[in-house]
C-alpha cells in the first residue's frame, strides 16, 4: 500500500516524538513509524537526569555547560553545535515542565537538580548541580510526557511498522536526490508499504547490540544509520563508542551515574577509592571514558574484587532515604538482577557498552549532510543517538544524550515543518519496495539451511567486546577486522526457520544483524585508522592525543570492499583544545 | 540446572488452536524467563515469537502469564519459579502469535482517559512551581509503563472487555492528582461511566501483577472517591 504524507518520522523515542509534536502543532500531515510501541522506546530507560543550567540550587551558566561538553568530548565536539545544545537545554527543559513532566522539586517548588559526571562550575572547578531529574526514571518521564502531548495533538502513529529502506527522488543523495519517503514492513502481516513524504526524520537510536555486554535494548540495531550508509551517506566518528562504568556484571544493565552524583563511590578489592589516583579533583564524577579506563587499570593490576573483572559501587553511606527517594529503580535492578541489597552491600559493577557518539552527520538544523563541505540531503533529517551533529565529540557527558535528543529533535521538527511548506510531495516511485522485498525473501526462502542469526550475532558481539572495547591496539583491531569480514561472508548464507508472514521476528532479527555487521565493520575500520587516543577511543599503541594530525571527524562511505574513510574539520569557536585533566 | 519450559504456542498460519510445547533448557538460576525464551528461539525453534526490548523492566514489552501470574519475562528469575515453568500470552487479550497479543484495544482505552496535562493558563516564563508534597501526591502512578499486566490480570476485565481497566485508571490518576492539571472534571466524567471505575471489585490481582510496584487498587479507589466527592 502507498501512504501519502507530508512528513515521516522514523522512531518514536524522545527525538522522534518531539519532532512529531512540532510538526503536529504546525499542522503538517505527519506519520510516526516505530518498530515498537512508542512507550517501549529506549529513551525510557535513561535514568539520572537531563542537564540544563537553570541555576536552581547554585550559580550556573550555559557557557559552563558548553565548556564541559567540549572538554568532556576531548575537543572533538563541534562547538557551534555545543553552543546550541547548552543554550537551548534551558528552554527545552522548561517546556517539558510546562507539558507536565513530573520533575522532582526543591523545597521552594522549583525543578530539583543534582550533580553528574563531568558537569562543573566555572570551567572545571568542582561538580555543579545541573541535572534536572524525576527520581531515577527521568527518561521514562520524558518519553511518557512527549507521547502524551503527541496524543493530545492528534499525531498519527503506525506502531510496529519497521522501516527497512529509504526512498529518494532524483537519484541517490550523492547526485542531489531528495528524501521521498520510506519502505516499512508491517510486523502484524509482513506486508511492505511505502510512505511517501516531502521530508523524513531518522530518529532510530543507537546500535549497542553489536557488543556482548551492553546497556542497550535488543531493538538497538542501528537501522537508520545503516540504511543511510547503504544509500551513500557517510557515517561520522564511528570509532567513538562509550562504555559506561557501572553496568551490572555479566548482563550490562545500567546502574545510573546518578548513584555517584548523589555521593556513591567506586571501590577496588583493597577498599580504596581508586579514582583518587586518576581524577583527584572530580573523583567518581570524572567523565565516563576516564572512569571506565581506570576500572580496567585496576582490574589489570589485580585489584578487581577477588581478583576478578569487576569492582564495587558503594551507596551504603547515602542512607535509606536518599536511596529510596532518589535512586529507587537502580536499587531495584541490583536486587532483581544481582541478588544484592544496596542498602547493606556494595554492588558489583563493570563497564558496559552504552552509547554511540558517532552516527549520521547532521548540521545544527538537524539536516543530514553527506560530504566534507556540509552539503545537505534535501528533506532528510536525523536527530538523537542515530545522528552525529556532533555535540559529544569523542566522549559524551552524562545526561547530554537526553539534552541532544530534546534540543535537536525539536529543531528537526521545526525545520521540517518549514521545509514541507516549500516543496511538492514526491510522486509514487515504481517498484519502490522491490529491492527490499528481494532481500527479505532471499533470507526467508534460503535453502539449504545455513547458520542462524543467533550464532553469527553472538560471534560478532564477542569479537567487538573483546577487541574493540575500552582499550584497543593495532593487533586487536586487525584481528577484529578479519573476523567481521568473515562474519559478513557467513551472513550471506544465513537462513531462518520461520517461513511465515505474521510477526516473523526471526526474519527481522536477521535483517537487523545485517545492519549491525555494516556498522561494526565501519567501527573497526575507523578505529584502526585513527592512530591516537582521544576520548572513548583509547589506543594502547598510540596513547597520546594527537591534535596536529587527528583533530578531525572521520566520515566512512560504503565502498566495494568495505568503508572508505575521509575526514572533515572540527568547528572550534570559543575553546581552544587543551590537555584534559580533572 | 535443567528446567522444563512449557510454552503455549500458536501460529495463525499453521495451527488451528494454541497448543503447549515443552522445551528442556539448561539454565543458570539467576537467568530471567526472557533469557530462556531467547535461548529456545536461538537453539530450538527460531519461529518462537515474543516482544522484548529493553530487557530490564522499563519498556513494558514482555508482560506474559508465567506460572499463572502476569509478570515481565525480563524481571522474573528462574530461582523464583522452580524447575517447571509455564509461559502463556497475557489472558483476556486476543492472541496474534505465540506470546504476542493484540494491544490496540489496550492503548485505545489509555487514550480514552485524556492522558495528558490539561492546563489552559498562560505558561510562566520559568517552570510552574509545585510543592514537594503536591509532587509526592501522584508519584506512585507516574511509574506506569503500560505493560498491560494489570488490566490483563483483572477478572472484571476478562468478564467485560469494555471495562476501561486498571492501567487506564492509573494513567488518569497520574493527572487527576497533579496540582498543575485542570482536567480532573473531564476525566472523572469519563471514568464515572458504566465501564469506568465501578467495574473494579477490589480483587487486588492488579497489585500483584504490577511490575512497578504501583498500588493500583488504591489508585482506583482514590479516583472512585474523587467521583463520589464531586457528586457530593
Amino acid at each position: 500500500m502507498d501512504y501519502p504524507f507530508d512528513a515521516i518520522v522514523v522512531g518514536a523515542g524522545g527525538a522522534g516524538l518531539w519532532a512529531a509534536l512540532e510538526l503536529a502543532r504546525e499542522g503538517v500531515n505527519t506519520a510516526v513509524l516505530t518498530k515498537l510501541y512508542p512507550t517501549r522506546s529506549h529513551t525510557g530507560t535513561a535514568q539520572g537526569g537531563v542537564c540544563a543550567a537553570l541555576g536552581n540550587l547554585e550559580e550556573d551558566h550555559w557557557e559552563w555547560h558548553m565548556f564541559d561538553t567540549v572538554k568532556g568530548g576531548d575537543y572533538l565536539v563541534d562547538q557551534d553545535a555545543a553552543e546550541v545544545l547548552a543554550h537551548e537545554a534551558i528552554e527545552t527543559v522548561i517546556e517539558l515542565e510546562h507539558m507536565g513532566l513530573p520533575f522532582n522539586r526543591t523545597p521552594d517548588g522549583k525543578i530539583d537538580q543534582r550533580k553528574f559526571g563531568g558537569h562543573t562550575r566555572n570551567y572545571g572547578e568542582a561538580p555543579v548541580r545541573r541535572a534536572c531529574f524525576a527520581a531515577d526514571r527521568t527518561g521514562h518521564m520524558i518519553l511518557q510526557t512527549l507521547y502524551q502531548q503527541c496524543i493530545k495533538h492528534g499525531v498519527k502513529f503506525f506502531d510496529e511498522f519497521q522501516v527497512v529502506d529509504l526512498l529518494f527522488e532524483g537519484g541517490e543523495p550523492a547526485v542531489g536526490g531528495r528524501a521521498a519517503g520510506v519502505v516499512a514492513h508491517r510486523l502484524a502481516d509482513g506486508q511492505l508499504h511505502t510512505f511517501r513524504a516531502k521530508t523524513v526524520l531518522l530518529a532510530t537510536g543507537g546500535f549497542g547490540r553489536m557488543f556482548r555486554i551492553t546497556s542497550n535494548a535488543h531493538s538497538l540495531t542501528g537501522d537508520g544509520v545503516a540504511m543511510c550508509y547503504r544509500h551513500g551517506i557517510p557515517i561520522e566518528d564511528m570509532e567513538f563508542f562509550q562504555f559506561h562504568p557501572t553496568g551490572i556484571v555479566g548482563i550490562g544493565i545500567l546502574l545510573s551515574e546518578a548513584a555517584r552524583g548523589e555521593g556513591g563511590t567506586l571501590l577496588n578489592d583493597l577498599g580504596e577509592r581508586f579514582m583518587e589516583r586518576y581524577a583527584p579533583n572530580l573523583m567518581e564524577l570524572a567523565p565516563r571514558d576516564m572512569v571506565s579506563r581506570a576500572m580496567y587499570q585496576e582490574i589489570r593490576a589485580g585489584r578487581g574484587i577477588g581478583g576478578k573483572d569487576y569492582l564495587y559501587l558503594d551507596v551504603r553511606h547515602l542512607g535509606r532515604k536518599v536511596i529510596e527517594e532518589k535512586l529507587p529503580d537502580i536499587t531495584d535492578f541490583a536486587r532483581i538482577y544481582q541478588g544484592v541489597e544496596p542498602l547493606t552491600e556494595p554492588v558489583p559493577v563493570q563497564p558496559t557498552a552504552h552509547y554511540a557518539m558517532g552516527g549520521i552527520p547532521t548540521n545544527v538544523q538537524s539536516e543530514v549532510v553527506w560530504d566534507q563541505k556540509g552539503t545537505v540531503v534535501p528533506g532528510l533529517f536525523a536527530a538523537g543517538e542515530c545522528a552525529c551533529v556532533s555535540v559529544h565529540g569523542a566522549n559524551r557527558l552524562g545526561t547530554n544524550s537526553l539534552v541532544d535528543l530534546l534540543v535537536f529533535g525539536r529543531r528537526a521538527g521545526r525545520r521540517m515543518a518549514r521545509y514541507a511548506g516549500t516543496v511538492e510531495r514526491p510522486l509514487p516511485i515504481a517498484d519502490a519496495v522491490e529491492p527490499v522485498r528481494a532481500g527479505l525473501e532471499a533470507i526467508r526462502g534460503r535453502v539449504p539451511a545455513g547458520e542462524s542469526t543467533s550464532v553469527i550475532r553472538a560471534e560478532l558481539q564477542a569479537v567487538m567486546m573483546d577487541k574493540v572495547g575500552v582499550y584497543r591496539d593495532g593487533n586487536l583491531l586487525t584481528a577484529a577486522l578479519a573476523k567481521v569480514k568473515e562474519l559478513e561472508g557467513r551472513y550471506q548464507r544465513l537462513s531462518i526457520a520461520d517461513r511465515g508472514t505474521v510477526f516473523n521476528t526471526e526474519l527481522l532479527e536477521a535483517n537487523e544483524l545485517g545492519y549491525l555487521l555494516d556498522l561494526a565493520h565501519v567501527t573497526v575500520a575507523a578505529a584502526l585508522a585513527r592512530t591516537e587516543s582521544r576520548g572513548a577511543h583509547s589506543r594502547e599503541d598510540y596513547p597520546e592525543r594527537d591534535d596536529a594530525n587527528w583533530l578531525k571527524h572521520s566520515l566512512a562511505y560504503q565502498g566495494e570492499d568495505g568503508p572508505i574513510l575521509r575526514y572533515k574539520q572540527v568547528s572550534i569557536t570559543r575553546f581552544e583544545p587543551k590537555p584534559r585533566t580533572y | 540446572m535443567n528446567v522444563d519450559l512449557r510454552i503455549l504456542r500458536y501460529d495463525p498460519e499453521r495451527d488451528p488452536a494454541p497448543h503447549w510445547e515443552t522445551y528442556g533448557v539448561t539454565v543458570n538460576p539467576m537467568d530471567r524467563v526472557l533469557d530462556l525464551l531467547i535461548k529456545v528461539k536461538a537453539d530450538e525453534d527460531g519461529s518462537l515469537s515474543f516482544r522484548r526490548s529493553c530487557g530490564h523492566g522499563i519498556c513494558g514489552s514482555d508482560a506474559m502469564l508465567i506460572n499463572g501470574r502476569n509478570r515481565l519475562a525480563c524481571r522474573i528469575r528462574v530461582d523464583q519459579l522452580g524447575r517447571k515453568i509455564s509461559v502463556a500470552p497475557l489472558p483476556g487479550l486476543p492472541v496474534v502469535k505465540d506470546l504476542i497479543v493484540e494491544m490496540s484495544g489496550f492503548f485505545g482505552k489509555y487514550r480514552s482517559v485524556k492522558p495528558y496535562l490539561i492546563n489552559d493558563q498562560p505558561e510562566p516564563e520559568r517552570e510552574r512551581r509545585q510543592s514537594q508534597a503536591d509532587r509526592a501526591r501522584f508519584d506512585d502512578t507516574t511509574k506506569c509503563i503500560l505493560c498491560a499486566a494489570c488490566t490483563a490480570s483483572c477478572p472484571s476485565f476478562w468478564a467485560r472487555p469494555e471495562y476501561v481497566g486498571p492501567a487506564a485508571i492509573v494513567q488518569a490518576h497520574r493527572f487527576i492528582f497533579d496540582s498543575r492539571d485542570e482536567g480532573a472534571a473531564e476525566r472523572l466524567e469519563i471514568l464515572a461511566d458504566e465501564d469506568g471505575v465501578w467495574r473494579c471489585r477490589t480483587i487486588f490481582n492488579c497489585v500483584d501483577a504490577c511490575p512497578r510496584g504501583i498500588n493500583v487498587t488504591r489508585a482506583i479507589l482514590e479516583v472512585s472517591s474523587a467521583i463520589v466527592g464531586r457528586r457530593g
